[in-house]
Order: C-alpha cells, then structure tokens, then sequence
C-alpha cells in the first residue's frame, strides 16, 4: 500500500459526518486478543514474532469479510510514515516509535478497521467511526473478531476471559472510546467537574492521543477502564449513558454561550479565523486551540461557509508528519511552523474566509 | 478470616494442641491442597506429614505468604516479581501460574474476577458439543436404569440442542 494515497482522503474518523457529530467526533472500539502457545509479544523472540506476524497476515488475508484489509509492514516503514499512520489514528505511538522487531498493521480503504500486529497483544483490532457510533462500531468489530478468529486459535481462559499481557486488559480485552470535542464546557470551566464524576464511576478520560497525551483542541477521549466481569454490551450502554449525559451538559453550556455572550463568542471565532489566515509561525498546539474555535464558531452558526469537514482536513494536515508529506521534505520544528501557517493562509485564502 | 497463603477466604482450619502448646491454621482450599492438607480424593485421613510440616515451618509458610515474587511460570520463565516491575505478563499460562497472586489483583483492578460476555467461537462449540455428550451419557443411563420419563425429556432436550445452529 502506497500511504501517500491516503493523504488527500480524511479518514473514516475525521468524516465530520454520523450521529451528534456536533460533539462527538468519533468512536472507537479496540479488542485486545492474543495467540495461544506463543510468549505475548514482550517476552517474544525476533523469530517467535516473525511467526505470529506471519499468522496474523495469513488470517487477515484470507478473513471472510466484504473488505480488503491491506497489512503494512511497520518495521520497514520510515519514522515519518510510522508517525502519518499516528496522526491518522491506524497505530499506536507504541507501534511506530518504541516497539521493535516484526510488526505491522492491517488496514482497509475507508480507514475505518485496522488490525496492530505485534503491538503490546499479538493483535489490536480496531475500528474507527465517525460521529457517536458505539453499535455499528461495535458490529463490525465483532465480525472482524470472528474472521479472525476462524483461522487463529485465541487465548482463552474460561475464568479470565481473553487473556492479555497487561492485566488492565482481560476479560472482554476490550477498549471502546469516544472523542468528544467540549469547548464550551471548557470556557465554561465546568470541564473537572465532569471528569471528577466518570472517575468515580470508572471511566478513563484522556487526550487526542490516548495514553498520556495531553487534551489539545478541547478534545477528549472518554473510554472504560473495566473488562472483566462485564458484557461487552453492558460495558457499551454505560459509556453510552455517560456520553449522553455529556453531550447534554456541553450543548447546554453551548446554548448558554449563545445567549449570554454571543458578541464575544463571534469575536473569539473571528479572531481565530484572523490568526489562522494570516499567521507566518505557527505551532501544532496553537492551530489545534483556534481550529477548536472555529469549529465551536461553526455549530453555534456563528460561522456559516466552512464546512465542518474543512477544519477537519486542516487539523489533520497540520499534524507534524502530514504537513511534511504535503510538502515533500523532511521539516525541523521552525521549518514546520513556517510551513503549517503557509498551508493554513493558503487553504483559508482559498476557501475565501480569511477576508470575512 | 483469609487464608494465610492468599488473599482467598479460608476454609480449612486446623488446630493442633501438643505439650499444651496451641498452633492454628487458616488456608484456602486450594492452599491446603497445594499443601497436601486435603487429599484430592476424599478420604477420611488427613496427610499427618505434611499438616506437621506446615506446623512447625511457620517461617518458610510466613515467607511465602509475603513474598510472590519468587513465582515463576513454568511455561515462559516470567517471576511474579518481573511482572510487577514490568506491568506486563509473560505469556498466557501465566495466569494459572500466578493465580493465586493475580486474583486480588485483578479483582482490584476490575471489582470482578470472572469474565462475562463473548467467548471464542472454537471454545463454543466445545462446550456445546461437552453438553450434548453429557445428555448422551445422561439418557444412556436414564435407559439403562429404565427410568423411561426422563430418558424421553433427555431425549427432547438432546434434539432441541442439536437443532439450533450451531455457534456462527
């Protein structure tokens, strides 16, 4: 597979489009599974994970599914399409920059399944949907799982459930996340309070990057954090209620923006527009912090020609390794800067909204 | 009370009384046949060797209890230290290996110990095909024992499973 093709496409994740996507960017589900009679990948040799990559490949080749899932090598891929396939949420951090020896990934053409090989579990299956999707999500996990499953013996236990290298893990194995994009509550600082209260009932909040990372943009990715003990389909009605409730708290605050301080809001919009179109340094972080605010600008109608979709493509072009692709050269951090406010009058110029 | 070798609630207790000298046990079941203290095929006698064993080794039992660590899988070589150090296991048989340590961990990670929800297709049909040759033998039984009533609702309960599908 040639990754320079996926460059101009968003990505299944990135759509703008599906249910609530006015908060809810998008919704993945991830299964953790693991091969019987193999060491999990940390305690594996070079050679003993050459074979269950060798496995892994085999199966997803032959899987019954309406798709073609393409496997790419990540070992031999250069640092900079390793860290394209991060941006484009198809590998973890961990499979692209720490891990080492025979791994890779399995992905379709709408981006929206990916399977990891080789990544903390011999397999991460993975699948990405654009607005709140947890059922479709998890139909087309499950039937991934299946497909697999019919050509490789899993580890099962029949009182742990799917086993797993981190004990985190067991059980059901898996992870569903929802990115949800909350600037109001933030502006309204009501933000904690939110994350205070899935703490205590067990959800895990983080930034756009899972583990780790930092919230950037106003986006937020809620996930559970117990696997063992509960059904998948319980486990997936409770984000569920949560992420209502959310969605409900974070439209109020957008209503309660609206009325008692439109003004501000239309200038806070404006200003970001401003900065974008006509900036000559600017950082990752500081375009994901205006692009939030055009993307607030735009559900609150104070905006009216961007499409949603737009600032995806911006937040995603804008992102360190896409941006060196779309320029055709390596960049160091400055050169990037430079680069990204280049891209950014451009792309504004041409959709005319520099000027409003 | 818990057992003195895991976190696991203690169902065998024993006391012994020697010279006037008063000695107690509490273990799990599974700790007391680890220990021999309960023959895997019930018997009315008690293994005398090992229960002294236990008895006047508190030391040895004392460390044990304190110190998993020393653990090791025999199917990978991880120790129970190396894991915790790590956060990550070894390999699947791990999970027996280290049971005794990874249940009270796992429980206070999930507030659970036992898993709920799918289960790998190859692993259904297993126990769909134990459950049937279990009703076989049930109605094979039933027959032989001309208990003619229930060898009919086996008969019924074995044709009604073998006509569902069998798991996609």
């Amino acid at each position: 597979m040639n990754l320079d093709s996926l460059l101009p496409n968003l990505g299944e994740w990135l759509r703008g489009t599906g249910p609530e996507s006015d908060v809810v960017v998008s919704t993945r589900i991830r299964l953790a599974r693991n091969l019987v009679n193999f060491p999990f990948t940390n305690r594996a040799s070079h050679h003993q994970k050459g074979e269950i990559a060798g496995r892994a490949k085999e199966a997803i080749a032959k899987a019954d599914l309406p798709y073609k899932l393409d496997y790419i090598d990540v070992a031999v891929l250069s640092p900079l399409d390793r860290q394209f396939l991060v941006e484009r949420q198809l590998i973890s951090r961990e499979l692209a920059a720490v891990l080492d020896g025979p791994r890779g990934v399995a992905v379709d053409d709408k981006e929206s399944v990916s399977v990891m090989v080789n990544e903390e579990d011999h397999l991460r299956l993975q699948v990405l949907r654009s607005g709140f999707a947890l059922d479709e999500a998890w139909q087309d996990i499950d039937r991934v799982d299946d497909a697999l499953e019919a050509r490789l013996t899993y580890a099962f236990h029949a009182q742990f459930g799917y086993l797993t290298a981190c004990p985190t893990n067991v059980g059901i194995g898996m992870r569903a996340s929802v990115m949800l994009h909350l600037p109001a509550l933030g502006l309204t600082k009501q933000i904690d309070k939110v994350f205070r209260a899935l703490q205590k009932i067990n959800l895990a909040v983080r930034g756009l990057h899972g583990e780790g990372s930092r919230a950037f943009g106003d986006l937020y990715q809620i996930s559970n954090q117990v696997t063992l003990g509960k059904s998948e389909s319980k486990v997936l009605n409770e984000i569920r209620e949560v992420i209502q409730t959310i969605l409900q708290y974070e439209r109020q605050a957008r209503n309660a923006l609206v009325k008692e301080r439109k003004q501000a809001e239309q200038d806070r919009v404006a200003r970001a527009i401003g900065t974008l179109g006509s900036a000559t340094m600017i950082t990752s972080e500081e375009t994901m912090e205006l692009l939030s605010a055009v993307r607030l600008g735009i559900h609150l109608h104070l905006l009216d020609d961007l499409p949603a979709t737009t600032v995806n493509q911006l937040f995603i072009h804008t992102q360190a390794a896409h941006l060196q692709k779309l320029m055709g050269q390596p960049l160091d951090g400055e050169e990037r800067n430079a680069a990204r406010a280049k891209y950014l009058r451009s792309k504004l110029r041409e959709l005319g909204t520099s000027q409003r | 009370m818990k057992c003195q070798f895991c976190d696991n609630p203690a169902t065998v207790h024993v006391t012994d009384i020697t010279k006037s000298k008063k000695r107690e046990l509490h273990l799990c079941e599974r700790c007391a046949r680890k220990h021999n203290l309960v023959p895997d095929q019930p018997s009315p006698h008690v293994d005398l060797k090992a229960l002294l064993g236990l008895l006047t080794a508190p030391l040895v039992t004392g460390q044990l209890a304190a110190d998993p660590a020393a653990l090791t899988c025999p199917t990978c070589g991880l120790q129970y230290g190396e894991f915790r150090a790590a956060g990550r296991l070894g390999c699947p048989a791990d999970y027996d290996a280290f049971e005794a340590a990874l249940v009270p961990l796992i429980e206070r990670i999930h507030r659970a110990v036992a898993h709920t929800g799918k289960i790998p297709q190859a692993v259904r049909r297993q126990l769909r095909e134990a459950d049937l040759r279990n009703l076989r033998e049930q109605l094979a039984a039933a027959i032989t024992a001309e208990k003619y009533e229930d060898a009919a609702r086996l008969r019924d309960l074995i044709r009604q499973k073998e006509a569902t599908d069998e798991p996609r």
